[in-house]
Parts: C-alpha cells; sequence; structure tokens
C-alpha cells in the first residue's frame, strides 16, 4: 500500500525552524512505523535523524509523536494508521535533529528517586528471599524501559518541566514496593513535593501512551497512598 | 579541535559485560567511563528473554559440573574446558549477586528464585532436561540491563552516551585508548587510557534475518582486526530456531522450556525424528539444521519456508504469565493469539561464537601462544574465550557477559595499579577523521542501503546454516565486489549533527570485513562442527579440525593460523540427543 508520511524536520546547524516535509512510501500493510522511516531514510532522504535499534519494542530508543499519539515507531503497524503518517518529536524535550531529541534531563530525574536497591545489611550467601506475593507487587513497574513515552505526553510535563514526571515515580514505586528495599523514606521525600508526585492530575495520558502496558496512574496513585497514610 | 580525554579505563559498549566489568573498575578508581553509540538501557542485552543458566539448584538437584559438560557437549567440543570450568562455578555466585542487587527474579512458592528449562541443559550429564535458567518471566535481560545500570548509576560511573568509537589506539604492543565519534555534534573524541576493554557486541546484521538490533554491527570486532589483532573461529555463526517468520524478532527458547512444540506442515513433531531424547529442547544448531532439512523436503508449512512453533496446548495462563513478552510479540507483528493459533517460525541469525581472543582474564591475546596485549581487554559477544566453542547453549551468553565482564573487570583494575598511561601515537584521530572525511566527501554513486542489502542476503544464502565451498567461494567473489563498490559510497547527509548517514556507512565497513573473515574461516574449515556445517564435509573431523581458527588481515590478505582447543575433564565424544 501507498502512505504519505509527514515528518517535522528541524537541522538546528541550518533550519531557522521546524518545517513538515512529505514522503510518499510503498509499505507493506504489516510494516512497522519504523519500517518506513528506515524506508525514507535508505531511498529518499539520507539526511533523515531519529534514533532506533532492537525494533521490536524492548531498549526504548524510538518513541515519538504518531498521529498525535506517543508512541514506539517500531511497536506501530502501518495499517493501524491508514494512508497519512504523521511523525513528529516527543514533546517537551530540547530537539537535536528532527526526531532525536535531547533526553539528558529525563535521566537526571529518573536519577534522581535513587533507582537502585538500597539494602545496606550484608547479603546472604544465597537470595534474599521474596515470596511469590511480594515479587507481584511490584512487577508491572519493572516493565519500564525508559522511553519517556509517558513523561511527554502529559499536560503537567508540558505545563512545567519540572515536574518529575510519571516515568520517574513508576521507577521509584519499583523499589518502594519491592519487599527487600529499604529506601522508600528516601525515595518519598524525593517524591514529596510541588514537583513531584502531587504535581500529577490524573489525566490518564501516560497510561494511553505506556507501550508496555504499565498502569502508570495506578503507580503514580500508590506512591501517593503510600505518602499519605504511611503504610509501608 | 579534538578534544581529548583522559581516563584510567575506558570500557566500550554499555550492554551486560560493559556495564558489569565497569562496576568492577569503579571499585578502585573513578576515572573511568563507559563509551556507547546508544543510550545505556538501550544496549541488546536488554532484549534477552528467557533466563541466565546457572546450577542453583532451587527446583530440583543440579550441579556446576553438569552445566560444564552441557556447555561443552553443546560446543561440539570445541570450547576450552577450562574457561568453561570457571564459567559455570562463577555463574552462582554471578546469579546472587545480581539478585542482591535488586534483580527482581521470579520466585518459587519457598521464596527462591525460580528456575526453568532451556535447550541443551541437562541433569546428570545427559539424562533430561534440567531447571536451570533463572528468570523474570521473559524479561531477563531487561532485568540484568537496568540492575546493572541501576548499580553503575550508585556508583557514579562517568557515561559518555552516543558516542561512537571508531578507532582503537594501539602500538607496540600496548593499548593507549580509543577515538569516538560524537553523534550530537559529529566531533571526534580522544580518550587516552590506561586500558581499554571491547564490550560492543555482536554483529548478527550481516544476515537479512536476524534478531539483532540495527545497531549490532560489530564495530569493536573488526576495529580490532583492522589494528593486527587476529579474530577467533569466526565461521561459527548461531541461528536461533525460532525467529517470527521473515521479521527474525525471537521467540524465547523459554517458549519450549514452558513446553512449546516445533511442528511441521503436517502437523508433526518433527524433532521426534532426530533428537529423541531432548526432542524441542536439543541444542540450537540442531534444531536450526532439522527445521531447513524439514523445509527442503517439502515440510514447511504450506510448502514455504518457515514451521509451527505451537503453544496452543500450554494454556492461557502459562503463555501469558510466564513468556508475556513473546506473546506480546505475536500479538503486535503477526495479529495472531498464540493461546489459539500456532506461530510461524524460521530460524534466525542470532550470535556469533566467534570474535576478538582472550584469556580467561579477559586480556586480549594476539597468537596462538595466547600473549597478550598489554592493557587490552574484550568481554561479551564481541569475545571469544571460548566457552561457546562451535555452539552456544542457551542462556550462556548472559552468563558469559557477567562471569567475563566481572573477570575482565577485575584484572583490568589490578592492572590500572602498574600501569601508566603510554603516550599517544601522534595524530591519534588522524586515520579516523581521513575515514570519516572520505566517506563525508565522496562523490560516488553506490548507495549504503543498497549494499548493505545485497550483504545481508547474499550471506543469507551462502554462509548461513548449511555452507558448500562452491556457495563460499562465490560470496567471497561478491565481497570483494561489494567491498569494491563501497569504496564508492555516497552518503547524502553532510551534516555535523546526528549525522546516521555516516554512522551507517562506517558501519557497514565493519559487516563488510567481518563477513569476510567469517566467509574465510568457513571456507578453510572442511568439517561440520556445531553451527558450522559443510554439506561437503558432513561428519566432524576431530583428528583434523579440532582446534580454533585465529584469523589475521594483514595488509589485505588473510592468514589462517590454529590453536589448540584446552580439554580437561571431557573427552570429545559423538554429540546426540
Amino acid at each position: 500500500m501507498r502512505v504519505m508520511v509527514k515528518i517535522k524536520r528541524f537541522n538546528p546547524g541550518r533550519d531557522r525552524e521546524p518545517y513538515w516535509a512529505e514522503y510518499e512510501v510503498d509499505v507493506e500493510p504489516v510494516d512497522r512505523v519504523l519500517d518506513a522511516l528506515e524506508y525514507v531514510k535508505w531511498h529518499l532522504d539520507g539526511t533523515l535523524a531519529f534514533r532506533r535499534s532492537c525494533a521490536h519494542g524492548i531498549c526504548g530508543s524510538d518513541a515519538m509523536l504518531i498521529n498525535g499519539r506517543n508512541r514506539l515507531a517500531c511497536k506501530v503497524l502501518v495499517k493501524e494508521l491508514g494512508a497519512r503518517i504523521t511523525v513528529e518529536p516527543l514533546r517537551g524535550f530540547p530537539v537535536i535533529k528532527d526526531l532525536v531529541v535531547d533526553m539528558e534531563g529525563f535521566f537526571a530525574k529518573y536519577r534522581a528517586i535513587k533507582p537502585y536497591l538500597i539494602h545496606d545489611e550484608p547479603p546472604p550467601e544465597t537470595e534474599w528471599r521474596q515470596s511469590p506475593e511480594e515479587r507481584a507487587r511490584f512487577d508491572d513497574t519493572t516493565k519500564c524501559i525508559l522511553c519517556a513515552a509517558c513523561t511527554t505526553s502529559c499536560p503537567s510535563f508540558w505545563a512545567n518541566g519540572a515536574y518529575i514526571g510519571p516515568a520517574a515515580i513508576v521507577n521509584a514505586h519499583r523499589f518502594i514496593f519491592d519487599s527487600r528495599d529499604r529506601g522508600a523514606a528516601e525515595r518519598l521525600a524525593v517524591l514529596n513535593t510541588g514537583l513531584g508526585v502531587w504535581r500529577c492530575r490524573t489525566i490518564f495520558n501516560c497510561v494511553e501512551a505506556c507501550p508496555r502496558g504499565i498502569d502508570v496512574t495506578r503507580a503514580i496513585a500508590e506512591v501517593k497512598r503510600a505518602l499519605l497514610f504511611s503504610s509501608l | 579541535m579534538t578534544t581529548v580525554h583522559r581516563y584510567d579505563a575506558v570500557i566500550v559498549g554499555a550492554g551486560g559485560a560493559g556495564l558489569r566489568a565497569a562496576l568492577e573498575v569503579a571499585r578502585v578508581t573513578p576515572r573511568i567511563a563507559v563509551v556507547s553509540k546508544l543510550y545505556p538501557i538501550r544496549s541488546h542485552t536488554g532484549t534477552a528473554q528467557g533466563g541466565i543458566g546457572a546450577a542453583l539448584g532451587n527446583m530440583e538437584e543440579d550441579h556446576w559440573e553438569w552445566h560444564m559438560f552441557d556447555t561443552v557437549k553443546g560446543s561440539d567440543y570445541l570450547a576450552d574446558q577450562d574457561a568453561v570450568e570457571i564459567m559455570c562455578q562463577e555463574a552462582i555466585a554471578c546469579v546472587y549477586e545480581l539478585e542482591h542487587w535488586g534483580l527482581p527474579f521470579d520466585r518459587t512458592p519457598e521464596g527462591k528464585i525460580a528456575q526453568r528449562r532451556f535447550g541443551g541443559h541437562t541433569r546428570n550429564f545427559g539424562e533430561a532436561p534440567v531447571r536451570r535458567a533463572c528468570h523474570a518471566a521473559d524479561r531477563t535481560g531487561h532485568m540484568i540491563l537496568q540492575t546493572l545500570y541501576q548499580q553503575c548509576i550508585k556508583h557514579e560511573v562517568t557515561f559518555f552516551n552516543e558516542f561512537h568509537v571508531v578507532d582503537l589506539l594501539l602500538e607496540d604492543n600496548v593499548c593507549r585508548g580509543v577515538v569516538a565519534l560524537s553523534l550530537a555534534d559529529g566531533e571526534l573524541h580522544v580518550f587516552h587510557a590506561k586500558a581499554v576493554l571491547f564490550a560492543t557486541g555482536g554483529f548478527g546484521r550481516m544476515y537479512k534475518v536476524t534478531s539483532n538490533a540495527r545497531s549490532l554491527t560489530g564495530d569493536g570486532v573488526a576495529i580490532a582486526l583492522r589494528r593486527g589483532i587476529p579474530l577467533e573461529d569466526m565461521e561459527f555463526f548461531q541461528f536461533h530456531p525460532t525467529g517470527i517468520y521473515k521479521l527474525g524478532i525471537l521467540i524465547s527458547e523459554a517458549a519450549r522450556g514452558e513446553g512449546g512444540i516445533l511442528r511441521n506442515r503436517q502437523g508433526e513433531r518433527f524433532m521426534e525424528r532426530y533428537a529423541p531424547t531432548l526432542l524441542d529442547l536439543a541444542p540450537r544448531d540442531i534444531i536450526s539444521r532439522c527445521m531447513y532439512t524439514e523445509i527442503r523436503e517439502g515440510r514447511g508449512i504450506d510448502g514455504k519456508d518457515y514451521l509451527h512453533l505451537d503453544l496452543t496446548h500450554l494454556g492461557r495462563e502459562v503463555i501469558e504469565k510466564k513468556l508475556p513478552d513473546v506473546t506480546d510479540f505475536v500479538r503486535t507483528y503477526l495479529g495472531i493469539d498464540p493461546i489459539r493459533e500456532p506461530i510461524p517460525v524460521q530460524p534466525t541469525a542470532h550470535y556469533a561464537m566467534g570474535g576478538i581472543p582472550t584469556d580467561v582474564r579477559g586480556r586480549v591475546i594476539r597468537d596462538e601462544k595466547n600473549t597478550p596485549v598489554l592493557g587490552f581487554y574484550a568481554a561479551g559477544e564481541c569475545a571469544c574465550v571460548s566457552v561457546h566453542g562451535a555452539n552456544r547453549l542457551g542462556t550462556n551468553s548472559l552468563v558469559d557477559i557477567l562471569v567475563f565482564g566481572k573477570l575482565a573487570g577485575r584484572d583490568m583494575a589490578e592492572y590500572l595499579r602498574g600501569a601508566d598511561f603510554a603516550p599517544l601515537p601522534k595524530d591519534a584521530d588522524g586515520p579516523a577523521r581521513e575515514e570519516c572525511e572520505r566517506l563525508l566527501t565522496s562523490n560516488g554513486s553506490e548507495s549504503v542501503a543498497r549494499l548493505r542489502e545485497t550483504l545481508q542476503r547474499e550471506m543469507m544464502d551462502k554462509a548461513s546454516v548449511f555452507r558448500t565451498q562452491e556457495g563460499l567461494e562465490a560470496m567471497l567473489t561478491t565481497l570483494k565486489e561489494l567491498k569494491d563498490r563501497y569504496r564508492r559510497v555516497r552518503i547524502q547527509d553532510k551534516g555535523k549533527i546526528f549525522n546516521m548517514d555516516l554512522q551507517e556507512a562506517l558501519e557497514l565497513g565493519y559487516l563488510l570485513d567481518l563477513a569476510e573473515v567469517t566467509v574465510v574461516s568457513a571456507l578453510a574449515r572442511r568439517e561440520s562442527r556445531g553451527a558450522h556445517y559443510r554439506e561437503d564435509f558432513p561428519k566432524r573431523d576431530d583428528a583434523e579440525w579440532l582446534k580454533h581458527t585465529l584469523a589475521y588481515r594483514l595488509d589485505g590478505e588473510f592468514e589462517l593460523r590454529y590453536k589448540p582447543v584446552v580439554i580437561t575433564r571431557f573427552q570429545p565424544l559423538e554429540r546426540k540427543y
């Protein structure tokens, strides 16, 4: 099938303003949007830039705004989108070039919530024991691939870029509710601010955006509850 | 102006091996940099699915000696047994260490790390499958990569993200650093270092159908070759039996570990005819060959070049709980529900057993006498210790990156105590600058994408699961043509900022070099062993070929030398499953 791929282009070394470029691409219905972008790159316009690596939704490189929604380009099939495909960079991050955005700020927020197991007692010779139920408690948030689809879909983040954002909260949740972890208080202190978890207005865009199917708003609500009721 | 950085140690690659080594070096010095062409958690370790093998014995009796036997037998007796022994012993401590760092393994009812069956892993030296693969659903690699990166954050390791290493500074057998291209602004950076570790991963992108990420173009391996390091056992490239048809996306062996069955067009469980004991859990080289045989004999589905992986008898609970990501891939990319329908699969290029030769301390060696290169290390898929020999067992790549990442990091840390900065070569970034300039200014007419497509299609056709002298010789001719055309390649993007065009051109150069070594090594080895199957020499020939290949490229010409296999506990036997 023939589709029109419309891409928001911007090369700060050359362009004053971002602009739209359109490309006609022949694709199979089962091709991914990534395949269409690669077709453009390899056969129509070699100057196009985007990130990609694993091409099956695990590495988290190719989150972008596709027909108005944050998706991974490798996880959306062309047939879902019809004959017109619009692709833009994630919102709220500085654009390096075309679909490539600067994610340093995003990773700084991830680092801020201390995303590592905090447990200073000497470990046993074998494993820390954890029951299947305890393990299940934080399973959903272990799936995060840090693609930033959630954070950059969030109107609270668009309104104030200093908001720590859903991805960082999801990763805090992953440790706060891990029975082996002893760092909940440190993390909750980071999140218990106006730019932390309270900035979330439960708009649910993040849930819709997450390519891993994480119930992001629920995780955020659980962190809020932990703060309100010290339920840990 | 080229920026020059100075670090005691530079680690190239931020997958499992690189990060594990970095954590070890970070114990002795804060002056360590991890340089990666990707963001850290984008590396391909994250896509490993089924599990990591270690004889914890949590579900049933198990011993590292059994793991060692399986690995040696799986390797078709080409693995060095001293190295395999270390790996299988150390695997246990490495898994517990990951758990202590927070890795969320699945749990047994008693709260221990859960384990499952995997191809080629058996109890009591081959009797029956054993539960050895420690898992976190089918996301084990994702969890390993995240856990290691998290520890790097905790220990404040310095990262240079999206810095593509394009040269190794090596003179008089002493490593002095690397040269990297910063993708964000197109500038070259020199990293002056006392020691360098390559953990740059594999090069499956030389084949058309592959499970490998776009980034797996063998950069480090090719750079080592260009700098005079021989490459070991490059003829051995693993095809994983169950890639999603046409796409190559991996369906974990865990699917068969949980009870999945391969079937041909008649619905027959054909592995019963080939491997009566282990059936669908025979090692990958064997199953991939059996699948091609079925297809060649007309028993592919609808007579086409694929077969079925049948999970329908496992039930929703097992499929969705134990294989959630795999289920998601099948639903997303095929529109098929594996609970009700079988999955179309074909072998997919998956793993390079060969690579940069190292000893068990991760030191790169330069000849058949195991002479180390001072200050140069390699670990993970880019390296060849050799623990995988002619065919790697499932789960052992994760074991390899952890054990030898750790041991290489430990040796580097020790080396740093006594070593000083060797002076940089004159015009350290000159060759890299020249190569980039040549590509940026070339007015040729060849396209990177078209050359790469030809390379991938031809390699798939002539140098994959079945090989013949005729096919390999034809491939060598094709490669000479492709390399000639590569000199006339023209890229469209002439800019500095995030120039993917330049990056892909450099990567194609690496792939062409590595394809050539693969074919030259495969042509010379006139026997069949593990993943290297010669239709014209279908038998294993221990008298002549129980030895490792070392391929040198000197002034553009290849020279093949050989070194003996280390055999300690297990004498070579005929390999039956």
